[in-house]
């Protein structure tokens, strides 16, 4: 009876350009092969004596982390700095809200400071795409992860990794395995993979952890790790979060290590030449055996590497689709 | 003040009325059908011409806000609100601040229905104290202070055999329980139907087992301990499922479901669009043809608004955390002739799930217009195309999807007890 929109069009301007990355939901091939080629083109940058590119430069980025986090902030502000922008960095965990003011008023206040940018992480799903659709959409708004739904620089900085390891994705197997439930970089990985032409995609995990009717999103379900990483040519662990033993979904973190740990042996289930990646902070023995976290199949610190480069590209894209869908809009009213 | 409503299509299920026919009202009373009573001295003619004469709705569930945060809405806005949707009597949930478990709250919103003039209210009082599921709420005083049913909302008491007491309690007295089935535990931090639209949007889901485990253990203790029980605001095809199986084996339970869970499905939360943020939750295409289904098989045999008016900012927000509900009052006739409309109910079919179905299961004389019953009645145009924009509103809240959208069937008068409590402009 009423018509739903597409989430994933907020993020686009009228030409199709980006102009916030909210999810990696719904865009085409091309736009995350633009993704992954900017991307590349700033991976050397961090190598050089000179670090900097100007494409930001007189702009504001606002890192607002209304949920902690040390990697993804403290790559999100290299990458901003790298292009040259003013950066400020805000813990609104421990100020504003607390103090009661609600996500509008800190968004509506900081923009009141002409903010360009704003790179969110919110523990409530949507609260990017909330942002940029009710608050401040004249603000290039880049999800730096929102409760379960999204984190699409994470899922992109994966697919950089992969292609620079695997070359093509469309002949790949990619297993995702631990809390799927819980995780907005399994979902942003998914969209991605199958954007990019991944047909085998697994996700491994006891029922608990698995969200109602995953395989809708285009997966093979499996319970049994053995028999899901069997030949696979990339294995991508995610973080269990320790607080998830008190809500009765595991019986205990070594039966979860013991059945779905990645070790040296379930590992050689998979291809001889598969990787092995995790978007940190890693759990050791809980998740994924410290031999594995440090063989030479591990691209975890690639990841990372990776992390800044692909910033640096969608916060540069998105922040020209900004200023153009703004110049439009300027154009307009004259 | 005697009125005669001239040239309408009188539509009254309980008398098996549908005809072209005038009404005379005197002293809040319906007078006559047809032609006037003798010395009748007509004071205001209201021409009904083109237009469906029908009882006053009666909204089994409607969320009024007081005494509770006045930015919510108060009995005097949300009145108005009823009236401009043709509803003369609605039945508030005890989710009051404070809650309704002592007669004097009771009293209270009694009071200011009076006050404010327009409608009749009932609240309906809680089932047990502070609808902590542990003490049985003074069901007695409250239903003499005007309560008209029990519930503990949708807080299920988690003990059952502080559950069985309360029902066996309202027994004694002849009072209805209407279970507001929710699973505290299963629907615990969930904000939409649990499937793969919920999967994506990442959100924490209710599945359907939070309703259905509460409708089956409500059913079985309805029938251990005889108690009237009604099931109100069903969101679950497998409910009506249940439902029906219970009534085929005699058991005397009733139903309702709000006009959003037969229209609209979780689909429509992509986009993550606040006002379909509600509880109970849109469910799947599934459960939204079974409860359609339920509907015209009979089971459930009413309709309502589950209004729920809120400020501006309980809407502002990421998803999860806005507060669930949407509005109704105003667009629950033009919504629900949508049934008529896609043919799968007769217009005096539709009114009679609005007005003398509810009245039924509440045991009210309303929803009835034969001689001497009180003149609340609805006057609609049902061609008329409309559109509710936030400045003629008149709920407090704003707060629905069906803001803007064009709607078909306009009320033009409402009368609560013979008085012209509305007219449309």
């Amino acid at each position: 009876m009423l018509e739903h929109t597409d989430p994933s069009q907020v993020q686009l301007t009228k030409d199709g350009e980006l102009k916030h990355f909210i999810t990696t939901e719904h865009l085409s091939r091309e736009m995350l092969t633009e993704i992954l080629d900017t991307a590349d083109s700033f991976v050397d940058l961090g190598a050089k004596q000179v670090k900097k590119v100007p494409l930001l430069r007189g702009k504001t980025v606002v890192n607002l982390f209304f949920e902690a986090s040390t990697r993804t902030l403290s790559t999100f502000e290299l990458a901003a700095k790298r292009l040259s922008a003013d950066v400020l960095n805000l813990n609104i965990s421990t100020s504003s809200t607390s103090k009661g003011e609600t996500l509008k008023d800190t968004l509506m206040t900081l923009h009141a400071m002409h903010s360009d940018m704003f790179v969110v992480r919110h523990s409530s799903s949507g609260a990017a795409h909330f942002i940029a659709e009710h608050v401040t959409p004249d603000v290039a708004v880049i999800n730096a992860g929102d409760g379960r739904h999204a984190h699409p620089t994470q899922a992109m900085l994966d697919m950089l990794t992969i292609r620079q390891a695997k070359g093509a994705f469309a002949p790949l197997s990619v297993a995702i395995v631990g809390d799927i439930l819980h995780s907005r970089v399994a979902r942003s990985q998914i969209h991605a993979l199958r954007t990019l032409g991944v047909e085998d995609i697994r996700v491994i995990a006891p029922n608990t952890l698995l969200p109602r009717h995953i395989e809708s999103l285009g997966v093979k379900v499996y319970t049994d790790m053995q028999q899901g990483i069997k030949d696979v040519d990339v294995v991508m662990m995610l973080r269990l979060q320790k607080e998830r033993m008190n809500s009765a979904l595991l019986p205990s973190e070594s039966e979860f290590y013991k059945l779905y740990g990645l070790t040296m042996d379930k590992l050689a289930l998979a291809k001889p030449d598969a990787v092995v990646m995790h978007p940190g902070p890693i759990n050791r023995g809980v998740e994924i055996a410290s031999s594995v976290a440090d063989c030479d199949r591990s691209l975890i610190l690639d990841q990372v590497t990776n992390g800044i480069a692909v910033r640096m590209a969608v916060m540069s894209m998105a922040m020209s689709g900004q200023t153009k869908s703004r110049s439009d809009l300027n154009g307009t009213e004259v | 003040m005697n009125i005669h409503i001239k040239g309408g299509r009188l539509i009254d299920p309980a008398n098996q009325i549908d005809s072209l026919t005038d009404l005379f009202i005197s002293n809040g009373r319906i007078a006559s059908v047809g032609s006037a009573p003798d010395n009748f001295i007509v004071d205001q003619v209201i021409d009904a011409s083109n237009k469906i004469v029908c009882p006053g709705l009666i909204d089994m569930c409607a969320h009024a806000r007081e005494p509770g945060p006045a930015q919510k809405g108060s009995i005097r806005t949300e009145s108005m609100a009823a009236v401009a949707g043709g509803i003369t009597t609605m039945v508030t949930p005890p989710t009051t601040s404070p809650i309704v478990d002592s007669p004097a709250v009771a009293k209270l919103i009694k009071d200011r229905c009076i006050e404010a003039g327009k409608i009749t209210i009932h609240p309906m009082g809680a089932l047990t104290k502070a609808l902590e599921g542990e003490q049985l709420a003074p069901m007695h005083a409250l239903a003499s202070s005007g309560c008209i049913a029990f519930t503990n909302s949708r807080q299920a008491v988690a003990n059952s055999l502080v559950l069985t007491r309360c029902l066996e309690y309202a027994a004694t007295h002849d009072l209805l329980v209407i279970f507001q089935a929710q699973d505290a535990s299963l629907a615990q931090g969930g904000c939409m139907h649990d499937d793969s639209t919920c999967t994506r949007l990442g959100l924490n889901g209710i599945p359907e087992s939070a309703e259905t485990v509460e409708v089956a253990r409500g059913l079985l203790l309805t029938e251990q301990t005889g108690v009237r029980a009604h099931f109100g605001q069903l969101s679950c095809e497998r409910s009506v499922r249940m439902i029906t199986e219970a009534q085929e084996r005699g058991l005397p339970v009733t139903a309702d479901v709000s006009i959003q869970n037969l229209l609209l499905t979780d689909e429509n939360v992509n986009g993550f669009n606040n006002n379909f943020h509600l509880i109970p939750p849109l469910r799947s295409q599934l459960d939204r043809a079974g409860l359609i289904q339920g509907l015209l098989g009979g089971t459930i045999q009413a309709i309502c608004s589950d209004h729920q008016p809120h400020e501006s900012a309980a809407k502002e927000a990421p998803f999860a955390d806005t507060e669930p509900g949407m509005i109704g009052l105003e667009t629950l006739l033009s919504l629900s002739l949508w049934l008529v409309d896609q043919e799968m109910l007769d217009l005096p079919q539709l009114i009679e799930k609005l007005t003398l179905a509810p009245a039924t299961i509440l045991g009210l004389d309303e929803g009835n217009l034969a001689v001497g019953r009180t003149a609340d009645i609805c006057i609609f145009d049902p061609e008329e195309e409309w559109t509710l924009t936030p400045e003629s509103s008149h709920s407090r809240g704003k707060n629905t999807p069906f803001m803007g959208h064009p709607l078909k069937g306009r009320v033009t008068n409402t009368l609560h007890q013979g008085h012209i409590v509305y007219s449309a402009t």
